[in-house]
């Protein structure tokens, strides 16, 4: 590969695994501090009253709360697509609030991942170039993003069919296909919001399988979700209640920093980790 | 921390920029289409109308060319006293030994000799005909031939024989001559020997009945003075004979002498715009304005369709330009296929027509560069609006409130 890589700030020290980097030790990939958010009206609504969240290099993060606590604002201000009223966001040790917004949007292009619900994934356009959008706006030519496209395509264990529409896929693929895109530039932090929301309980399993399977490979990822089940499961779960982080079980280590079995497993169990072809029901 | 992180930005290279202004056009083909038409129609109208006057005008002027723009007439003017005045006889030869000049020929009014189908006809119906004593090279002087029949011969210039311009033998009611038949001029049977094809550059031709100048003078008695002299000149002299002609033909009175070139006034006439003209590029312009309106509620509705492919670019990575120049340049490219369209249409439809008349196509070049550029500058302009409304559209909103 001849193009170089945007630089990760305070990665003195990077390793890769899987050919995805993970931020070196020293500063934190986000930290969240003492932040606000409200959205003018009669009266204003208060959606952050003061969060303060510190994201590790490699941690994979569950952020729980009931609609409306203020876990989408969060996910926003984390993602640097709104600016907090009060407080800062400093992503790899970066001030949001000091950089102009063409800056942050360089920010989004090489340094945050983002997944949804809904996958918006471009239906005209064949896999492997929705996969390599993910790159378009951060300056690496067509050909590049799409060998890149490829390698992110065979992370998350569809890189059989590039060359089709995402329409012909299942709802499963589409998601995997969704954070093959959020993954191809290499992101410091992946952010994911309800990332098994619009899919069944076992295709929703694979997918939080495959998300722990990056985590092993070094991707910061915080997932935010309003499914307490799945949250528990995670290494580190946050809890967010009325625009408070009303509890954080702090970074783990260890053993405990996988996302934990189900309790009962599915009758369907997908299989796990291997990165292998999951059998998911088309849509 | 490192300051290129905070400074640096994507440009989008043109290839990647092409690509994404085609993302609205390819996924929803039919309406793209559709909106380009309104553009299309208006250029077309505009370049057929423009290429079909051009391809017209050139005809004529070739064939004007052809017929020659080297004929000059000296015809007799008016005398001091408001009479009619006359050239003298020696006036051909005169004018024949200017230098350039290649050849002179002359017709001569027949005062008070008119011309009938029969002695039967009220005096009154003329028809507007005159009779002429003409030279006997004169046809292709004026660049006309016979259509039926002979032209006069220096034994039948002596009798009572008559050649019928085209529009005279029309009113007169013949389309044919059989041996034998005559018509009534002056007070006496004269023969037919032929009808000539219409003379485009001298038009007084066609509506006179033509005898040689001895008959004249001998049944109709004519006083032998020209009344107008068409000679030819060489191309590169013309307007040097021009200049003498009036003195040459007249030299006691040349201010009684009238010049001209029928040629010039031709191509006067052939230059000038029809009113038509300005009708129909008036409708070709509502027709584009239609297409611009058409363009923006396009756009407009395609920013509020693609609200969520707006946010997830910004989550991309795309700033609020990268945002605008997308939609500004599929707008561009909306317009510009309406154009280019509009051009082939138009250009083709003036190629057939052209190709029915026999004429050269031509397609002037501000009709087809005016067209696309009208085209790219409708596309601009409608898409403005809709470009900025999607660059303003915050991600969050964009992508939260689906």
């Amino acid at each position: 590969m001849t193009y170089t890589l945007p630089p990760t700030p305070g990665a003195h020290a990077v390793a890769a695994v899987d050919g995805f980097a993970i931020g070196g030790a020293g500063v934190p990939v986000l930290d969240v501090d003492g932040v606000t958010k409200s959205y003018p009206g009669e009266p204003p609504v208060q959606a952050l009253r003061g969060a303060n969240l510190t994201i590790g290099p490699g941690e994979l993060v569950g952020v729980v709360g009931p609609s409306g606590s203020g876990k989408t604002t969060l996910l926003q201000l984390m993602g640097t697509l709104d600016r907090p009223t009060s407080g800062r966001v400093r992503l790899t040790g970066l001030d949001v609030a000091t950089m102009a917004d063409d800056a942050v949007a360089y920010l989004r292009a090489t340094q945050i991942g983002f997944i949804f619900q809904q996958f918006f994934l471009a239906e005209h356009s064949t896999v492997l170039d929705n996969v390599a959008d993910g790159l378009l706006y951060a300056g690496i030519p067509l050909k590049h993003r799409r060998q890149r496209a490829l390698d992110a395509l065979e992370l998350v264990g569809v890189a059989q069919r590039p060359h089709v529409r995402p329409t012909q896929l299942s709802s499963g693929q589409r998601q995997r296909i969704a954070i093959a895109r959020a993954l191809v530039g290499q992101p410091a932090i992946v952010l994911a919001d309800e990332p098994t929301g619009n899919l069944d309980q076992a295709t929703g399993q694979s997918i939080l399988a495959l998300i722990d399977q990056l985590h092993q490979a070094g991707s910061t990822i915080v997932v935010i979700t309003h499914d307490h089940a799945i949250a528990e499961r995670m290494p580190r779960k946050v809890e967010i209640l009325d625009g408070h982080i009303v509890a954080d079980t702090g970074p783990a280590a260890g053993t405990h920093s996988r996302i934990r079995p189900l309790a009962q497993p599915l009758t369907h169990a997908p299989q796990t980790a291997s990165g292998g072809p999951v059998s998911e029901e088309p849509s | 921390m490192t300051a290129t992180a905070t400074r640096r930005r994507a440009r989008l290279p043109l290839s990647d920029l092409t690509r994404l202004s085609t993302v609205g056009l390819r996924t929803r083909k039919l309406r793209a289409g559709l909106s380009a038409l309104g553009i299309a129609i208006g250029v077309a109208a505009i370049v057929a109308v423009l290429g079909l006057s051009a391809s017209s005008q050139a005809a004529l002027l070739n064939e004007i060319n052809q017929l020659g723009t080297n004929l000059l007439t000296v015809s007799n003017g008016q005398s001091f006293t408001g009479g009619t005045a006359e050239l003298p006889t020696t006036a051909p030869v005169m004018i024949g030994r200017i230098s350039g000049v290649q050849q002179v020929q002359t017709t001569g009014a027949v005062n008070g000799a008119k011309a009938y189908r029969n002695p039967y006809i009220p005096s009154g119906n003329t028809n507007g005909l005159s009779v002429q004593a003409a030279s006997l090279d004169l046809l292709p002087v004026v660049a006309t031939t016979v259509a039926q029949g002979h032209y006069l011969n220096a034994a039948t210039a002596q009798e009572p024989v008559t050649v019928l311009g085209a529009g005279a033998a029309q009113r007169l009611g013949i389309d044919r001559i059989y041996p034998g038949e005559r018509v009534w001029v002056g007070g006496q049977w004269m023969y037919i020997a032929g009808i000539l094809k219409p003379a485009v550059l001298v038009s007084a031709i066609d509506s006179s009945v033509v005898v040689g100048y001895p008959a004249a003078e001998k049944y109709l008695g004519f006083d032998g003075h020209p009344s107008t002299i068409y000679l030819r000149a060489q191309n590169d002299r013309v307007n040097a004979v021009d200049d003498l002609l009036a003195a040459t033909a007249n030299p006691e009175n040349p201010n009684q002498v009238n010049v001209s070139q029928p040629s010039s006034a031709l191509v006067a006439q052939a230059e000038a715009k029809s009113a038509l003209n300005g009708l129909f590029l008036g409708l070709g312009a509502v027709a584009l304005l239609v297409g611009a309106v058409g363009v923006a509620n396009i756009m407009i509705i395609s920013v509020l369709e693609r609200r969520s492919e707006i946010g997830l670019r910004r989550a991309l990575g795309a700033t609020k330009g990268h945002i605008r120049t997308q939609f500004l340049s599929e707008a561009l490219l909306l317009g510009l296929l309406g154009g280019a369209f509009g051009v082939t249409f138009g250009a083709a439809s003036t190629a057939v027509y052209a190709h029915t008349k026999h004429w050269a196509t031509v397609i002037p070049t501000e009709a087809w560069a005016g067209g696309i550029a009208a085209s790219l500058i409708i596309g601009a302009v409608a898409g403005l609006m809709p470009a900025l409304r999607a660059a303003r559209l915050s991600p969050t909103q964009a992508l939260w409130s689906v």
